[in-house]
């Protein structure tokens, strides 16, 4: 694991009650760097928590959403780019991924290194097409439709019954009881995230996820399954910890090989009460959650990191059970500074660059 | 996804941790004495036995106890069902 010093920059610090995964990611960087190793942060809101974090990041870049135009989007990470010199660039949230994917090629010229999927890759686990995923990887999937119309949800009972979860393409999801309820969560998903809306089979029993990376030939480099403690109203988990499970391990290889994933993913799965493993969703990145895997024992932004820097990566198999997270908010103290700069300049830097 | 008892992680002050369900579980003493002696491959007569020795047991059969705390242990998935039909269910019997 050795080489040059990496500049990495880490996207996603919008660390709030539903926290994005940047937090968690930077901090794994900094436990996993070698000398002279650099972690920046890209921002999209000059209020993103982690952002006056200063002793987990020292710079940080503001960056327009992807929906702002890809060649505003590349711009500004050339310019950090020029400032920081990045060798690799981790994306940590859902919406982005798909800018990203496409853009890598023209980072790749730039000299800056991803450890994402192909985007054939990242439509195989969406939601939408979840189902055809579990046939082809041999994983059991809750009965899901797709919706393209609230006159859909009339007769959708005949292929999922209730309840059933509404959810967003990218977020969200609601349990629905009756038609009516349905009817309400549909149109609140609609506004959130538009079409389409997916519904699907409620599963009794107790959710895990697993946290891993896969090598983009079939392989697994490390993977983490976690048992929620905790959740929050909005269904997040707030406490965890790691657990024993080979069975779990295997669903999240078994989807690295039936997909050839390359990069991060968290398999969120349901036990049931037969203790079966039902697939309910595939997020194509880390999860808030992903530091209890270095604290485990496997530095899993580590390793893609350095997957992305075009590194070889040993394997990881062995993981500390037992290993819990407990999350707290702070009110952390913001300098004025860091505010005035950020809003004024696009940028906090701290470091001498 | 039954743990075996062995698998269990137990504490001295009966914090128990089931690592492949991520449970955790809290006994008192003499749930710990049991859970022990149970891991042990004591009967259930020789955990009536011993909880005797170990705890202040003036009246009833400790054995019954035992078998109620089997059924629980069965309930959380701590004990494997098959130990039901093998289980004597006669106090003092032993296996």
């Amino acid at each position: 694991m050795s080489g040059k010093p990496l500049t990495i920059a880490v996207t996603g610090l919008n660390a709030t009650d539903n926290p994005a995964p940047g937090v968690g990611v930077i901090r794994a960087l900094r436990e996993g760097a070698g000398a002279g190793d650099r972690v920046v942060g890209l921002a999209y809101d000059a209020l993103d928590p982690g952002a006056y974090a200063q002793d987990i990041v020292s710079d940080v870049f503001m960056i327009p959403y992807p929906s702002q135009g890809l060649d505003a989007f590349l711009s500004r990470i050339e310019y950090v780019h020029g400032r920081v010199g990045l060798d690799v660039v981790l994306p940590t949230l859902d919406a982005e991924l798909p800018s990203f994917i496409e853009v890598a090629p023209r980072l790749r010229a730039m000299g800056i290194g991803t450890c994402l999927p192909t985007r054939q890759q990242l439509d195989l686990r969406s939601k939408a097409n979840l189902a055809a995923l579990g046939d082809r990887a041999g994983i059991l999937v809750p009965r899901t439709a797709a919706l393209g119309s609230a006159e859909d949800l009339l007769r959708v009972h005949e292929r999922v019954p209730y309840p059933f979860f509404v959810k967003g393409v990218y977020y969200g999801a609601t349990l629905a009881t009756s038609y009516d309820e349905a009817v309400t969560a549909y149109h609140k998903v609609v506004a959130q995230w538009g079409l389409p809306v997916l519904v699907q089979q409620h599963i009794g029993g107790e959710e895990l996820d697993v946290v891993g990376v896969a090598d983009g030939e079939g392989g697994l480099v490390g993977a983490v399954p976690m048992k929620k403690l905790l959740l929050t109203d909005k269904g997040k988990g707030w406490a965890g910890i790691t657990v024993r499970d080979p069975d779990l391990i295997g669903v999240a290889r078994a989807f690295a090989k039936a997909t050839k994933w390359r990069g991060p993913f968290e398999v969120e799965v349901m036990r049931d009460r037969q203790g079966r493993y039902q697939l309910i969703e595939i997020n194509p990145r880390f999860p808030a959650w992903v530091y209890l895997s270095v604290a485990a024992g496997q530095n899993l932004p580590r390793a893609a990191a350095l997957l992305a820097a075009g590194r070889a990566v040993e394997p990881m198999d062995d993981y500390r059970v037992g290993t819990m997270f407990v999350r707290i908010s702070l009110d952390q103290v913001a300098q004025l500074d860091d505010f005035q700069s950020i809003v004024t300049t696009g940028e906090i830097v701290r470091s001498a660059l | 996804m039954a743990s075996t008892l062995r698998d269990l992680a137990l504490s001295d002050t009966g914090f128990v941790f089931d690592p492949s369900s991520g449970a955790t579980f809290t006994v008192n003493a003499a749930g710990l004495c049991v859970l022990q002696a149970l891991r042990d491959g004591l009967s259930r007569g020789e955990i009536g036995a011993r909880l005797r020795e170990r705890f202040d047991v003036r009246s009833g059969d400790p054995s019954r106890d035992v078998a109620d705390f089997e059924d629980l242990l069965r309930h959380h998935g701590l004990l494997p069902s098959v130990a039901l039909s093998s289980a004597p269910s006669v106090a003092g019997e032993s296996r």
